[in-house]
């Protein structure tokens, strides 16, 4: 039978031949199979790479053809479409942050880090902090220079 | 349309005619896929950040995970995705009994993947491979390595939860099927739920890899 005849359903829906969702299916099974294969094999960094590029590929065929997003109304697309924008808006903004927040604070954590006593699961440090008499001379110098520098800022400003 | 004018049983009256409810419906449906797909995004972010930071973690503790059954849920669960896409292929063309049957098989393969991750579990409890502070095994080196597994019970027990949901559904969609209420004039019930089950296929499809394969 042409595929022409049977192009919508009583519903005016598009109908997809069965012998596409086989291929799709067939596609989704040998495409698991080509990932665990690729991951026995060690390709550093790539690993994630390609393990993601062959889950999207198959995300794809999902969405397009299982879900028909590829014949359905734009408008079930757009949705989807946004959630993922949403989505990748989420994660790599958020890894901006995470991904620098060693970078950016330490120099401030630097101080903090010196005082830190770890404490043990029976509730009692695991060592003793030995920065402790350093770090609280160190902290005096500090506060002494600061002190100088905001005096000769107030001269400044009343220049 | 002779359909709104008839006014069948199954169309509501709010809406005009069968084709504006079945798109409503349908629109919703892709709504919810949109709220779906930000639940679990933020467990996709949270995956990205805490492999970001320990990477030697999540490679050391992926290996505790068996890749092959990882393999075989991912086959069964994508089988599943095409035998409900042919039960609904089979109600558009008018004929719900193969629909039915179609209906039977994909709860059956859901069933099958439960079984598997129930195994799956069971062996990662009796190790002691648990969250957070019940991890009590001491088998993968590096610190803190109950972080990874944190994150693989969160995200395959929130998994989990939706094919437990899903197999419901479908249970009640071969009970209506079987009622004889759906037919090549209204099948969307059939529909929308396979577009979830298709999103719970998809996001195990992004699972398997992330967890049993580059973890």
């Amino acid at each position: 039978m042409s595929r022409h005849v049977e192009q919508t359903d009583a519903q005016g829906g598009h109908l997809s031949p069965t012998s596409t969702y086989l291929k799709v299916g067939a596609a989704l099974l040998t495409l698991t199979v080509l990932t665990v294969a690729i991951s026995r094999i060690n390709l550093g960094p790539w690993n994630l790479v390609v393990a993601m590029l062959i889950a999207s590929v198959k995300a794809v065929l999902v969405v397009l053809f299982f879900m028909h997003l590829l014949h359905d109304n734009k408008i079930y697309g757009s949705f989807f479409a946004g959630a993922l924008v949403f989505l990748s808006v989420l994660i790599i903004l958020t890894m901006f942050d995470t991904m620098d927040r060693g970078d950016l604070h330490a120099e401030e954590a630097a101080p903090i880090r010196a005082r830190a006593v770890i404490y043990g699961d029976d509730g009692k440090p695991l060592k003793k902090n030995i920065h402790e008499e350093k770090g609280a001379s160190e902290e005096q110098h500090e506060n002494a220079a600061a002190d100088t520098t905001a005096a000769e800022k107030s001269i400044d400003s009343t220049d | 349309m002779a359909e709104s004018a008839t006014h069948p049983q199954y169309l509501q009256h709010h809406f005009a005619d069968a084709v504006q409810q079945r798109e409503s419906s349908k629109l919703g449906m892709w709504i919810f896929i949109v709220t779906e797909v930000l639940f679990f995004g933020g467990l996709f972010a949270a995956y990205a950040i805490y492999r970001a930071w320990n990477p030697e973690i999540f490679h050391n503790a992926h290996t505790a995970l068996n890749w092959k059954l990882g393999a075989i849920n991912t086959m069964v669960l994508i089988t599943s995705s095409l035998t409900i896409a042919l039960a609904i292929r089979s109600l558009q063309v008018d004929r719900p009994k193969p629909a039915q049957h179609y209906l039977w098989v994909t709860l059956l393969l859901a069933a099958t993947f439960m079984v598997i991750k129930y195994f799956e579990y069971a062996h990662k409890f009796h190790l002691g491979e648990l969250p957070g502070k019940y991890y009590t095994y001491t088998g993968i080196e590096g610190t803190n390595p109950h972080v990874f597994f944190s994150i693989y019970f969160v995200m395959t027990g929130l998994h989990g939860l939706h094919v437990l949901v899903g197999m419901g559904v479908i249970f009640w969609m071969i009970l209506r099927t079987r009622r004889g209420e759906f037919g090549a004039q209204y099948y969307t019930p059939v529909e929308v739920t396979g577009l979830y089950w298709h999103l719970v296929d998809m996001i195990w499809i992004y699972l398997f890899p992330l967890l049993y394969l580059v973890g």
